[in-house]
């Protein structure tokens, strides 16, 4: 017996509520066992279980439980991964030594911690000479293996302990580590300098008290300017080549102030050493260089991380398809890209359309929500169009392909996110801003200096100005925003906020107006059941029924009637292409579908429906129509309560949906959104207008999900896809709300208006101690010892300033807390076990 | 005080090999993975089953 078996033995001593042995989720009640054993939420764990039991690898879940990990259930076992040893991939994606060792990486979705970590590292008990290393960071698996296992083999066993492995996107791999070590070299040499320039400081400051012999000054000024140099040209290189590049380009950056006082420091301190008189700077030069660098190294580092967590989400599509040879053989499955015009392709139910076509066999129906809006299924059959991206719902479709990749519906739109995304205006940061007015202001002051000592000598007034252009260098400026950005990028993302940039934050800050999708995003993206109308005594037979059905209809009656009892048997069970189903349950024939299944099925009248602007399915028992449910894409339920204190915040609110009028409408009357922001039918193309029309007037912050949004998210003054959204609208947007809901969206809000603040009071900070520090050079009292004093000391107290930044945290009680190391990325709610 | 003269140029070497050793550490990835490390760490030191085949840590190279 386990650790975890314990547990849940002593947790759940009545049969009430037990939890599932493998991922800790409460267990149905058809699947409950005795007290002690083993019990599964789903046939899922159950075959993880198995395997990890098989291998002598138990150990997993008492690591697991020590850890504390949030309850996940294991995905669907299966995924077929026969595409990962096509040659196009292996080409592509996996390395092979001299000595036939052959290495790839792969991406892995589900793990979340320290024993996912070490099941995956021990899969070499199950595939012998397969040796696996996982970079938890990136979700990244290293693979390397020997002898002829297929990849497909390696990736099956993967996806049977319950991490469905995905193949490594181009994308993953930018950026690489190349660059990053370039960068920590740079951070190093940084490092040795300051440190080394400090230590020659002290002596020189120290010597200033006492005596010193001329030739050790000489010696401790020669040493200085060796790092201090070093420190400029090596390091300091990346803030000369960034003000070189702020001017040829005309755009303020905070580069400009920072190299201007990098240049200043090293050419007076120079001058001095070998003129043997006067002060060199060195040592606040390599300071600042280092200090600098770590502002740099932790914003990058943080955004990085946030890009790969978008990584994992947007790697979530399938790249294979099943291809149907001419010969009429069984289907063969190939990579996405291997899909030329006039194939033909199986798309089975619950899987997505890999290409544009027409459907050749089959009638299904299919879910366009993602594409356009659309809650309601939309029925296909042969000669029909289909298009990329759509997910086929009830029946499998065999489709001949009209279009491929780029030229697909879905291509084009991801085209024109791409071009929108590129000729985003470049937001010039508040710091940045204000560097542009710091440079003209610093050299006037500058000129201003020489003019005001020119009486006392060149020499000095010289001096004096040089001191002033050094001690302006805006180190505490320089540091500031990034890592207030840093830190606050980092909450943001520990509370299930994922955001691009740090721009993103000060563009909302300023109230306007906000544009919300429907589908998905203010109402659940699923029919619910919402009115019954029959007798109560049929619900568990017609939960059995519906428990056998795919359809979102099925899933919902299913969710709503749930209960304890065990399921009563079902037979004879036949479902229609288009949803309606059929089935013997104790010896009675039940018929359940709309109207149009019903009438095609069988004789018998049909009552008026219960309401027009939903979906509604009939029940009839031998022949004798019992009762009739309306289903329909109700809103989530925080949806009032948030728009109205975006409201209360100073948004105005809008709604554009590609969905029908009359439900638009419908909502938008709930919502109390006005008819004249209400905009329904709208192509994605028509959304992308609309939000051009109104950044006019404003800013325009767009909240969707879709690939119909996909072109207004990137085209919006912030873009902001929710969860459970396309690929496409997640490459969109600049924030991605990892969790369910409407509430993160004020999380957010409320976390960029704060980090603002801090944002600007580390600003104030540090351009006061600048105009202390000017006042005093322009008067010419700054001696190098205080600015060497001066400059930690606000550069301190700006990351400390920063460290305040929000917590994005939850407003309220009832949101769900999430423990774990890191954000975990789930696909799924986790309900608790009690 | 001449001591200077050879404990000065001792001092910058010995922050050169520093250096030197550090540039090594990062180019052979010592700080690529700042994350599984410690989760590995858990790992090792809980015994598992009887098939002691081969150590996780043989696959780092």
């Amino acid at each position: 017996m386990t650790l975890l078996d314990q547990a849940n033995a002593d947790r759940a001593p009545a049969a009430a509520a037990q939890c599932c042995t493998h991922c800790g989720l409460p267990v149905p009640p058809g699947l409950r066992t005795g007290d002690g054993q083993p019990a599964f939420c789903c046939t899922g764990c159950e075959t993880v279980h198995a395997v990890i039991r098989q291998h002598g690898l138990d150990s997993y879940y008492g690591m697991r439980s020590a850890t504390n990990v949030p309850p996940q259930q294991a995905p669907e076992p299966g995924g077929d991964f026969a595409a990962l040893d096509h040659d196009a991939y292996t080409q592509r994606h996996v390395r092979t030594a001299s000595d036939g060792t052959r290495s790839t990486e792969l991406l892995l979705d589900g793990m979340h911690c320290a024993a996912c970590v070490w099941l995956v590292e021990n899969i070499s008990r199950i595939l012998p000479g397969v040796q696996a290393r996982v970079d938890y960071a990136r979700r990244i698996v290293r693979i390397r293996w020997q002898g002829d296992t297929p990849l497909s083999t390696i990736a099956a066993t993967l996806a049977r302990l319950g991490y469905p492995p995905q193949p490594v996107h181009a994308r993953q791999t930018r950026g690489g580590s190349k660059d990053d070590h370039r960068f920590l070299v740079q951070l190093a040499i940084a490092a040795v300098c300051a440190g080394n320039g400090m230590l020659l400081a002290f002596a020189l400051y120290s010597g200033l008290f006492d005596v010193m012999a001329p030739e050790f000054v000489a010696l401790f000024r020669y040493s200085s300017m060796f790092f201090g140099l070093v420190a400029l040209l090596g390091p300091g290189q990346i803030f000369l080549r960034s003000a070189l590049g702020a001017l040829r380009t005309r755009t303020p950056h905070l580069d400009v102030p920072v190299a201007v006082g990098l240049l200043a420091a090293a050419a007076a301190g120079t001058v001095n050493t070998f003129l043997g008189r006067g002060e060199i700077y060195f040592d606040s030069l390599t300071m600042l260089v280092f200090l600098l660098l770590i502002g740099r190294w932790v914003q990058r580092h943080q955004q990085r991380w946030v890009a790969n967590t978008m990584d994992l989400l947007l790697a979530l599509t399938p790249a294979t398809a099943q291809r149907l040879p001419a010969s009429g053989a069984n289907p063969e499955t190939v990579p996405v890209d291997a899909l030329r015009s006039d194939d033909l392709v199986l798309v089975p139910a619950g899987g997505t359309c890999p290409a544009d076509g027409t459907v050749a066999r089959g009638a299904s129906e299919v879910d366009l929500s993602l594409m356009t809006g659309e809650t309601r299924p939309v029925p296909v059959e042969a000669g029909s169009g289909i298009l990329a991206g759509v997910t086929n719902l009830t029946a499998p479709l065999e489709v001949r392909i009209t279009a491929t990749g780029a030229e697909t519906r879905l291509g084009q739109l991801l085209a024109l996110v791409d071009e929108l995304t590129r000729r985003k205006s470049g937001w010039v940061r508040l710091a940045d801003r204000l560097a542009g007015v710091f440079v003209v202001t610093v050299l006037l002051l500058a000129a201003a200096t020489v003019a005001l000592w020119f009486t006392s000598g060149v020499a000095l007034a010289l001096d004096h100005a040089v001191a002033l252009v050094i001690v302006a260098c805006p180190c505490a400026l320089g540091l500031a925003t990034p890592l207030t950005v840093a830190v606050a990028l980092g909450r943001a993302a520990r509370a299930g906020v994922l955001i691009k940039g740090g721009d993103v934050l000060e563009r909302l800050t300023r109230p306007g107006l906000i544009l919300f999708d429907k589908t998905g995003t203010l109402t659940h993206g699923a029919p619910e059941l919402v009115a019954w109308q029959g007798p109560d005594e049929i619900r568990p037979a017609v939960v059995a029924l519906e428990r056998c059905a795919s359809h979102p209809l099925a899933r919902a009656w299913v969710a709503a009637w749930q209960s304890d009892a065990p399921d009563p048997l079902v037979r004879d069970f036949r479902q229609s292409p288009r949803g309606g189903i059929r089935g013997t349950v104790d010896g009675r024939d039940f018929l359940i579908g709309q109207a149009s299944y019903i009438a095609s099925a069988c004789q018998v009248d049909l009552p008026d429906p219960l309401s027009d602007d939903g979906t509604i399915v009939h029940v009839v028992r031998d022949g004798v129509h019992l009762g009739q449910a309306c289903f329909r894409d109700t809103a989530r339920p925080e949806a009032t309560d948030v728009l109205a204190r975006l409201r209360a915040n100073g948004w105005r609110i809008g709604i554009a949906s590609g969905d029908q009028h009359a439900v638009v409408s419908s909502l938008a009357e709930s919502l109390g959104v006005p008819p004249d922001r209400t905009w329904s039918g709208q192509t994605p193309e028509d959304k992308l207008a609309l939000v051009q029309r109104h950044m006019a007037g404003g800013p325009v912050v767009m909240v969707g999900d879709g690939v119909n949004d996909a072109a207004a998210l990137s085209a919006a003054t912030v873009g902001i896809a929710v969860r459970g959204g396309a690929e496409a609208s997640l490459l969109a947007a600049d924030v991605y709300l990892q969790h369910a809901g409407l509430r993160p969206l004020l999380r957010l809000l409320d976390g960029a208006g704060r980090t603002t603040r801090v944002i600007r009071a580390g600003l104030a900070a540090s351009l006061s101690y600048n105009a202390v520090a000017v006042v005093l050079a322009m008067a010419g009292l700054i001696h190098p010892l205080l600015a060497a004093i001066l400059m930690p000391l606000s550069s301190l107290s700006v990351v400390a300033l920063a460290a305040t930044a929000p917590r994005f945290a939850a407003e309220d009680a009832g949101e769900p807390k999430r423990g774990g190391l890191a954000p975990a990325v789930s696909t799924r709610e986790a309900p608790s076990c009690p | 005080m001449s001591v200077i003269y050879i404990v000065l140029p001792l001092a910058f070497v010995l922050a050169g090999a520093a250096l030197w050793a550090c540039i090594l550490a990062i180019r052979g990835g010592q700080f690529d993975d700042l994350q599984t490390p410690p989760m590995r760490m858990l790992g090792d030191d809980v015994p598992v089953g009887d098939r002691n085949a081969d150590d996780s840590e043989s696959v780092s190279k």
